[in-house]
Parts: structure tokens; sequence; C-alpha cells
């Protein structure tokens, strides 16, 4: 029994880490309707971005304080810069233009920091936990992980829902036509979407390397966690994507302990299943 | 005169929606538009306000050529419109709708277009939904805010696509007043529109378009009961 309480607990966490994941996806969605083939290399990008700040010797925090606004300005520039021209009725060239970023990313991921896995260092926070009793414990980094991805959310829906920003994001969402007739600048606010979205890539690249061990190669896998997120969570509901994230994880976790074998494939299982039963996801926004 | 079409011309395919029309305005003139469906009255509003680009002519506004500009150059210079099918921005509050336009449509901070923004609300008949949500509106409301939203902008030329299709004769009336005030307050008005009694009542200009061109232009009870718009209308023959 305590083994089932244990590997939900897990779940729940390793969904928090799953929803930071698919946080900016969701966002970039969203707002712009572009499935950003490339999430996932970003993330890790950010992993290695702050990797490579720590081995040039500033600390942790420093590293992650540099690292989150860096992406955003990357995301601010390369959506101005590349992906905005691409922008219309059409949606496979900007879906083509994130695939050839991906492939970029991952090659250049790879020529500079070559193969090898790696992890941050996040010294005796790598092995703390909080005791719950019974026996049970949990790790305070994926107890952290979960808490900044809640965080994330609920800073992003104050921006989204209680700022006159977020209203023109929101007004954009809905119909960018008729957005610019309102004399919104859509170019403005799709880059700085991609400026968001990129900047929850560093903080979930942040929690990757502390969580886990990361490589150039597994940006694509946490592409398909994110996406899978996403879908079940229902398009354009953040508290959605958690929910996606977690029941993600939760799969992950119950597979797991079944059969270890059967971990990423319960994960994907729980995807086609929800696909099946609510094809909208779990939280649908009213009008998509 | 704060807008001039010349020789406007668009098509879709073989089919010339506006076909080289002509069109001056005065500052604070009420013009009407009239046609059949198809004659291209919608085609020309999207013309003006930069949803489509003409194949060839020119569009002036403010004495400033805007034939290339974008949607948004032209509602910042002073541009707002209407949709005959409204379009709301679905998932925010009727407010926010307003907001949106009065904020960004006026380089407005919100604190500045708070009170203008009710105070329009309340001559639209909105007030009681400002916070539902748009998408919750029935099709009455959506006019209505269609309206009121294109006022929040603030604009100097107003162009108005079918506001008055279903609605009540009370409310026709209404409608018919605010216009005029909204016209006498100075604000330059367009009005495309088939209930051809309520448009009379406001502007002062009537053209008719036909098949994309136009047909006849002056004042609206002369224009009304030319020969033209009867062969249009009635099919009698002139």
């Amino acid at each position: 029994m305590l083994g089932w309480i244990d590997t939900l607990l897990q779940g729940i966490l390793l969904g928090g880490l799953y929803s930071l994941y698919a946080t900016g996806l969701s966002v970039i969605f969203g707002i712009m309707r572009l499935v950003n083939l490339a999430h996932g290399d970003l993330i890790v990008l950010g992993a290695f971005l702050i990797l490579a700040a720590t081995a040039a010797g500033a600390p942790l925090i420093l590293a992650f304080a540099v690292v989150v606004p860096l992406m955003f300005f990357i995301g601010y520039a390369l959506q101005s810069a590349l992906l905005n021209r691409a922008l219309g009725r059409n949606i496979l060239p900007p879906l083509l233009i994130t695939f050839g970023l991906s492939i970029i990313v991952q090659n250049g991921l790879l020529e500079t920091f070559s193969a090898d896995t790696r992890r941050l260092d996040i010294g005796p926070l790598q092995s703390a936990s909080l005791p719950l009793g019974s026996g049970l414990a949990v790790g305070l980094m994926p107890l952290i992980c979960l808490g900044a991805a809640i965080g994330v959310i609920v800073l992003l829906n104050s921006v989204f829902y209680r700022t006159p920003l977020g209203r023109a994001f929101r007004a954009t969402s809905d119909d960018v036509e008729i957005a610019q007739l309102m004399g919104i600048n859509n170019r403005s606010i799709y880059a700085l979407t991609m400026g968001i979205a990129l900047a929850v890539c560093a903080i979930a690249g942040f929690f990757l390397g502390a969580r886990a061990n990361f490589d150039p190669s597994i940006g694509p896998a946490r592409l398909l966690y994110a996406f899978e997120a996403v879908i079940i969570g229902g398009l354009g509901s953040l508290w959605g994507t958690l929910a996606g994230g977690i029941v993600v994880g939760l799969a992950q976790t119950i597979g797991a302990h079944i059969d270890p074998e059967w971990q990423i494939l319960s994960g994907h299982v729980a995807f086609l299943i929800v696909l099946v039963i609510r094809p909208r996801g779990l939280f649908p926004r009213a009008v998509d | 005169m704060i807008l001039k079409l010349d020789n406007l011309t668009r098509s879709f395919g073989s089919l010339k929606a506006v076909d080289g029309v002509h069109l001056e305005i005065a500052r604070g003139e009420a013009l009407g538009i009239i046609g059949p469906n198809g004659a291209g009255k919608s085609t020309l509003f999207n013309l003006v306000t930069g949803l489509l680009r003409p194949d060839t002519g020119s569009i002036w506004f403010d004495g400033r050529d805007i034939t290339h500009a974008s949607p948004r150059a032209r509602c910042i210079a002073g541009i707002g419109r209407s949709f005959q099918i409204p379009l709301p921005f679905e998932n925010l509050t009727v407010f926010e709708n307003l907001l949106v336009a009065a904020i960004h449509g006026r380089g407005r901070r919100e604190a500045q277009v708070i009170d203008a923004c009710g105070e329009i609300l309340e001559r639209t008949g909105l007030i009681a939904f400002a916070n539902r949500r748009a998408g919750a509106l029935n099709l009455l409301g959506r006019k209505r805010l269609e309206l009121a939203r294109a006022l929040a902008s603030a604009p100097r030329l107003l162009l108005l696509d079918e506001i008055a299709g279903g609605l009540t004769e009370a409310e026709c009336g209404e409608l018919v007043r605010l216009v005029q005030d909204i016209n006498k307050s100075g604000m330059t008005i367009i009005w495309v529109e088939h209930i051809v009694h309520v448009l009379v009542a406001v502007v002062s200009r009537l053209m008719v378009l036909n098949f994309g061109r136009k047909i006849i232009e002056g004042e609206p009870r002369p224009v009304m009961a030319s020969a033209e718009v009867r062969e249009i209308y009635m099919g009698i023959a002139a």
C-alpha cells in the first residue's frame, strides 16, 4: 500500500516537471496557433546554457537568473527575425521552420557540448527529502519543481487575465485579424509570446538538469511529453496543462511500478485514452 | 476631405467585387451605401480598413495615401469599423473588448479610457452585460458590441456594416438617434445598410453599388426615387 502511495506522490511530482515542459508549448499554441517542434530542444538548450554558465564559474542561482532572461531575448529575437515572417494562413511554413530549428539546436549542442550525459550540480538539494511519516518521503527538488510549475502558471495567468498586455494576448489569440483592426501589433505580441515561452523553457531546463541526466538528443522526447500534457489538459488552459502533466507523470510512475519497462508506454497509453474519451482534453477553453 | 477612393478595383477570380469606384467624403459627413447582396459593399469596407488590398486604385485618408498601410496603421490613423457578422473577442468580457480597442486604437493607458468605455457601454445599452463573456451574448448584443467596440477606438471615420439587421422598430429608432449623435459629435460615418428608412434618417448622401460599380450618388430622396434604384431593387426598367 505504501508503495502505491509513494508511486502516486512521485507521479504527481513528475507531473510538475512535465507541466513545466508543456507550459511554454501551451502558451505558444494558445496565442499563435503554432506548434513549436523545437520546444523540447529549447528546454535542453536552457539546461546546457545554465550548465555552461556554472562551468564558467557562476553560482547556480546566478546562472539560472541570467539564462531565464537570456532565453526570453532569444525567443523574442527568434520570433521577430524568423518566425513572424513565416506566419500566415498556411500553418506549414512555421512548422517546418521549427522542425529545422530543432535539428540545428540538437546538432549545435552536440558540436559544442558533445554527446556526453550531463547533470546540474545542485549540491545537497540533490538528495534532500521531506519525510511525511510512515516511512514516506518526497524529494525536496521535485517538490520545488512542482511548486515552480504552479508558480509559473499563477504568474502567467496573472499576466494574461489581470493586465492590459494580457488582454492584448487574449484578443490576439481570439482573432488576430480583428486584433490588428483594433490597433494591436500582433507581431510584437507574438515575439513577446515566444520570449515568455523560452523563459519558461529555461526554467524547465533548470529542473530537467537538476532532476535527471541530460544530453543533446533528449529534446524530442521532452516535446512529446509536453505535447501530451497540453492535449490532455485541453488547449488554451494553463491549469489544464498542469493537470495534463500530472496525468502523464502519474501514468508513467504507475506503469513503472507495475513493470519498469512500461513507464514511457503507460504515459502514451494514458494520452490515447484521454484522446478517445475527451478529444478536446480535460479542461478545454470555452471557444477555440 | 477625410477619405478619398480613387478608381478602386478588387477582383476575386473573374468576379469584380469592386469595380473602379471613386468616392470623396468630407469631414463630418454621413454617407450611406446601399446595394443588393454581392454588390461589393463589405468588400469596399475591407479595402478601406486594409483587410483586403486593391488590385488597382488608391485610398487616401486625411491627405495621406494609405493604400498599402496595414490594418493596424489604419486603425491608429483613425478608421474604425463594425462587422456585418459580429466578430467580438469571444473569450474577453464585453468591457474588455472595449478596453482593447480603446487602449490600442487610441494608444492610451487603461486609466485614461475606463470612463470613456463605461460611457460607450451606457450609450449602446450594454452596461448590464459589461462583465459577461462576449461569446455568450445573443445576436443583438453582439451587434451592439460591434458598434461599441468601434466607438471605443475613437475613430475619426466610422464604417458601419449592417448594424440595424435584426433590430425591432423601436430599437432601430434608438440606433438612429445614437448614430445621429455620434455624427453630430464630428465623427465621419459611412453606413452600409439594407434597412433603407433607417439609413436615410441619418445620412445626408447616398451611394448605390451594383456588381461592384457605383450606379448613382446624391441626396437620399432623389437617389431612392431614381430609375436606376427602382431597376435594381424592383426590376422596373429605367
